[in-house]
């Protein structure tokens, strides 16, 4: 199986790049499952499921999205087994720029908005600079010299990702996207880690932690199902 | 870095019917023209051949270089682009000075920051109340924010294949912008609404519903109406000064009077019969 990390600024066009990639992906006999992470509300599901596509969504409520979605992969991979998915995409909440949700073995995909400016890429922090892709979305608005600049701004923070340039409405660029996607590696079933560490919060991640596996984590946790715990002394 | 030819394959329109012209070839030196209404798919064409797409947008049309798909970098880099675009776009996002931004777009394109001065010295001639190198991108007004694209594409993006959409839209010195833009020797596409425009390009692309009609070719006719045109549209322009000036009509002139009435008379019976 193949795991997508898919970051981005909430209004992106995470969700709408991703429903045409994983329509083309669908068009070629492929079996995707989609895991959902927000923090409050999302109605993306019905967007995803209106593809025919399994939707889990994991609302992290006062959790750190990111730390949430790290902590609850392993339950979105088996189910992703489970459903006999050749590819598994999470999408995060994307929120606040210290985070970077990309797995060693992931394809780590970061969805940045044109029209933020062309210092965007600057502040846009890890889930830029250790993606393997970065898809530019809303190109179409801004004239053919910002999008340059934007551009090599994004080669500034990640001088070795691809970018590719994408329009969620139409769909223009989501061919690219989903052939990125058919061209990741396969997860090697062993111990995978985080590229990145988290920024400091309440629980074991927050220090530091990259392990993904649930023995390793301590402090407040909450679990995919709605299961809130505390493992520590 | 040369090109001969530029090849469209046609795709499909707005409700997945083929498109009836299957493929236009232009080359070098030649303009051609896009027109048709509001929402027919003008700019979609246009941005499909900026993209270089190749069957991955919602026309699935394809554009080849010299026969050929071109290869990631020449899709990609704007160092090796050989396409520039003026979209529609009336005003600038990216909240930085002109100065700045065009420094950049020079060191984006692999130009000398020399190059600058000139795109202020050429937008200044195409817009009316000048644009300073330390003015913010986002005061600009809508005039002057289409002056300096043109400018900018006019001298920093300076590539073998120009793509320009409704230039006539901005209240900017059009005649002046398109010669700036075209250059020699350059293959050429003008979206355009304005009959002076459109009948100076050598074929025009019908639009509709999304797909490529048909392909007009100016005739001889309309080249001799297009002098005439350029007439009207001469002493349209100049009547405009004068309304921006804020001068009044008083003394509109017996030549120019007779002009309009003469050819007013001309092409309006000509219409009716």
């Amino acid at each position: 199986m193949k795991l997508i990390v898919v970051a981005g600024t909430p209004g992106s066009g995470k969700t709408a790049v991703l429903v045409h990639a994983l329509r083309i992906l669908g068009e070629a006999g492929k079996n995707c499952s989609v895991a959902k992470v927000d923090c409050l509300y999302t109605d993306d599901d019905k967007r995803f499921s209106k593809l025919g596509i399994p939707v889990m969504v994991g609302l992290s409520k006062d959790m750190c999205p990111d730390h949430f979605a790290i902590y609850n992969l392993n339950e979105m991979l088996e189910w992703a087994e489970e459903n006999q998915s050749d590819f598994l995409i999470l999408e995060t909440a994307g929120l606040c720029h210290r985070c970077a949700p990309y797995s060693q073995e992931c394809l780590g995909v970061c969805v940045a908005d044109a029209t933020a400016g062309p210092n965007t890429p600057l502040k846009l922090g890890p889930f830029l600079s250790t993606a393997d892709f970065v898809i530019v979305t809303k190109g179409d608005m801004i004239s053919q010299a910002e999008r340059e600049i934007f551009r090599e701004k994004i080669l500034e923070v990640n001088p070795k990702c691809a970018i590719i340039e994408a329009n969620g409405l139409s769909g223009q660029g989501c061919a690219a996207c989903s052939e990125a996607m058919m061209k990741a590696r396969d997860l090697s079933n062993g111990e995978d880690k985080l590229r990145h560490s988290a920024p400091l919060a309440i629980c074991t991640l927050c220090v530091g932690e990259t392990r993904i596996k649930k023995e390793f984590h301590r402090g407040v946790l909450r679990r995919i199902d709605g299961f809130q715990t505390y493992v520590g002394e | 870095m040369d090109i001969r030819k530029i090849t469209i394959l046609g795709g499909y329109d707005k409700i997945g019917i083929k498109e009836p012209v299957e493929q236009i070839d232009i080359r070098p030196g030649e303009m051609f023209g896009v027109v048709g209404p509001t929402g027919s798919g003008k700019s979609s064409l246009i941005s499909d051949i900026e993209q270089m797409a190749q069957g991955d947008t919602f026309s699935r049309r394809r554009i080849l270089l010299d026969d050929a798909v071109p290869d990631y970098q020449t899709r990609t880099d704007p160092r090796k682009k050989m396409i520039a675009q003026i979209s529609q776009n009336m005003s600038f996002l990216a909240d930085m000075s002109v100065g700045e931004f065009l420094c950049l777009h020079a060191k984006c394109r692999g130009v000398r920051d020399s190059h600058v001065q000139e795109v202020l010295r050429l937008a200044n001639t195409l817009t009316g109340e000048p644009i300073k190198k330390d003015y913010n991108l986002t005061i600009l007004s809508g005039g002057q924010s289409r002056a300096l694209m043109v400018a900018d594409v006019a001298v920093i993006s300076d590539s073998p294949i120009v793509l320009i959409d409704e230039v006539e839209n901005a209240g900017i010195r059009k005649h002046e912008a398109l010669k700036a833009l075209i250059g020699n020797g350059k293959i050429v596409m003008v979206v355009t609404h304005d009959p002076v425009l459109a009948l100076m390009t050598e074929k025009r692309i019908v639009m509709k519903n999304g797909g490529m009609r048909k392909i007009i070719d100016t005739t001889q006719d309309e080249t001799e109406l297009l002098e005439d045109l350029m007439n009207i549209d001469g002493l349209l322009l100049q009547l405009r000064e004068k309304v921006r000036k804020g001068e009044s009509f008083e003394r509109c002139g017996q030549t120019q009077g007779a002009l309009m009435q003469s050819l007013y008379t001309k092409y309006r019976s000509e219409e009716s019969a």
